[in-house]
């Protein structure tokens, strides 16, 4: 135990997602042996973060005005709308430069063992943006996972009525690795989304 | 396939201990409490990442160790294989394939393939049904890895499944005849079904294999007493064939009949996670009927089958027998002897050493209090 400000500091740190007791007191005793005009940046970034930033009040991703720079670009269409579960999906995809629609942030995935209902989801929303008759395909890029795939048929269940095109992305092999170092599952999802080439 | 080195860290009563292992038979002989289920326990872990004898790690490690270390060398093929599992309890463990670190502890799954009777196995014929589900699943991932993903994707959608149907539950028994949120509950009948029909598939599949080596292994062991049979029992009743999509079909509608007990009781009540494998003992179920010697001899015959089945596949499993003789009368030691004889590796271990059939033993070793020596 240390004393004072420097153990509060390493409480802090260590409440933090991914950040051991060893690693809170490295980080601690770096910041204070750092140039303090360093320090300030850090101190007015962790206060700014909390001040700026809010939620898009289109697509709940995460912004520093009224709507994301997403939602603002005029030049990105309208007519294809990608619905994830977290703002740091959508900077994944963004990393793609693939995808030039607009986004829709759900906040998280179905989880009843977590209490995660649709009424906890940004999906009523959804549903309000699509009621506008703009949008013509719909991609659903929740998690691969149990809670993700669930949402995602839930979400078809809704839309496809509504007469948009529902898609879901693919899931496979990981480009540029080897099919022999591939898990099975992984692998046997491959198999029954093959498509004809 | 053989394992030919096992190396203990901080595993159980053991603080360090390595063993040199041969093909054949082997021997592990010590008194009572010195640890010898200790090593066969490690090779289960290293084989199926769990314990045959409790459900959580911590058990596992030493008292007082962070963390236990499992390190076995694999010949295959004339090829040998490193695998090394460190066990931490409460975090996931970590795992080596030949020196290099893999991705998931999963990921070693296959490189030994083993199959083990134990004491505690007479619950395979005496205790619930989920003992005998679980035996099944084990075998089955054993047989078609792919399986331990269904498997684990079934669990959890059934679990996401029921804790839906218990708050709706709980809310309507506060709230009076508000029923709660149900309107996800398709969703999870369209996964249910799609993951059980998989799994169901699966099951149906090995025991219509299983079976002709059930008869065969209990026939050996008791001697032609009574004819020893297994049978799926699916709460989607009569006779399936493993043709998933007609299972699919089976089990939406199954769910949509049972939906209001499901909302009434706040549970899933249908899938197979609530089906059995019947045991039979001639005409009769052995649950209840058979008596202790037919019991035991039942779930020792089931453990033959699974790893008669592996080598009729072209597996050939390392075959590890705890505490068995001693269990035995002489005419039932000699005829086991016989059906275990070929085994690539048997490893087998007792209290006295007397109890086992010459013809099996090859190496011996001595077990004593924290380490294991060659006596010959």
């Amino acid at each position: 135990m240390y004393e004072g400000a420097i153990q509060d500091l390493i409480d802090e740190l260590g409440r933090l997602p991914g950040v051991g007791p060893k690693s809170a007191q490295r980080i601690a005793f770096h910041v204070l042996s750092a140039d303090p005009a360093d320090v300030n940046r850090l101190a007015t970034a962790l206060r700014k973060v909390k001040d700026l930033v809010r939620f898009c009040t289109t697509c709940y991703n995460v912004a520093e005005s009224e709507q994301c720079r997403i939602c603002r670009d005029a030049r990105r269409s309208d007519e294809v709308l990608c619905v994830v579960e977290e703002p740091k999906d959508v900077v994944a995809i963004e990393r793609t430069g693939e995808f030039r629609g607009r986004y829709h942030v759900l906040g998280g995935a179905i989880n009843p063992l977590e209490g995660v209902g649709p009424d906890n989801l940004r999906i009523r929303e959804l549903m309000a943006r699509l009621g506008a008759g703009v949008t013509k395909e719909l991609i659903l890029a929740t998690d691969p996972n149990t809670e993700g795939e669930a949402t995602a048929t839930y979400l078809a269940l809704m839309v496809k009525p509504m007469g948009i095109q529902v898609t879901r992305l693919a899931s496979g092999l990981p480009v540029g690795g080897d099919l022999e170092y591939a898990d099975e599952i992984t692998l046997g999802r491959a198999f029954e989304g093959r498509r004809a080439i | 396939m053989y394992v030919r080195r096992l190396e203990l860290v901080d595993f159980r009563s053991y603080p360090r201990v390595a063993v040199d292992l041969e093909p054949g038979g082997s021997v592990l002989v010590g008194p009572n409490g010195v640890g010898k289920t200790n090593l066969v326990e490690a090779l289960g872990y290293a084989a199926t990442l769990g314990s045959h004898r409790v459900a959580t790690d911590a058990p596992l490690v030493r008292a007082g160790a962070a963390s236990a270390v499992i390190r076995c060398a694999i010949v295959h093929d004339g090829r040998e294989l490193l695998v090394e599992l460190e066990i931490v309890p409460g975090k996931a463990n970590r795992a080596r394939l030949g020196r290099s670190p893999v991705r998931r502890a999963r990921d070693v799954l296959g490189a030994l393939r083993l199959v083990q009777f134990a004491p505690e196995d007479m619950e395979l014929v005496r205790g619930d049904p989920a003992e005998r589900r679980r035996y099944l699943d084990d075998l089955l991932v054993t047989r078609q890895p792919r399986f331990g993903g269904v498997r684990t994707d079934y669990d959890r959608v059934v679990k996401q499944r029921n804790a839906l149907l218990r708050t709706a539950y709980l809310s309507r028994k506060v709230g009076g005849s508000r029923g709660g949120d149900l309107s996800t509950l398709d969703v999870w009948d369209t996964h249910l079904a799609r993951h059980g029909a998989e799994l169901l598939a699966g099951r149906l599949e090995l025991v219509d294999a299983l079976a002709p080596h059930v008869a065969k292994a209990y026939d050996a062991v008791a001697a032609g007493k009574g004819a020893a049979g297994i049978a799926y029992r699916s709460g989607l009743g009569g006779a399936l064939t493993p043709d998933r999509p007609a299972l699919e079909a089976a089990l939406l509608a199954a769910l949509a009949e049972a939906r209001s007990g499901e909302i009434d009781r706040g549970v899933t009540l249908v899938g197979p996670h609530r089906d059995e494998l019947l045991l039979t003992l001639g005409p009769l179920p052995a649950k209840g009927y058979a008596s202790h010697g037919e019991s035991w001899s039942y779930a020792l015959a089931l453990r033959l089958a699974a790893y008669d089945l592996l080598r009729a596949d072209g597996i050939e499993p390392v075959l590890v027998l705890d505490d068995v003789f001693a269990e035995l009368d002489v005419g039932r030691r000699e005829r086991l002897a016989e059906l275990v004889g070929g085994a690539g590796q048997l490893l087998v271990t007792c209290a006295v050493a007397a109890d086992v059939p010459a013809g099996l033993v090859g190496a011996r070793y001595e077990v004593t209090e924290g380490d294991v020596r060659r006596a010959g």
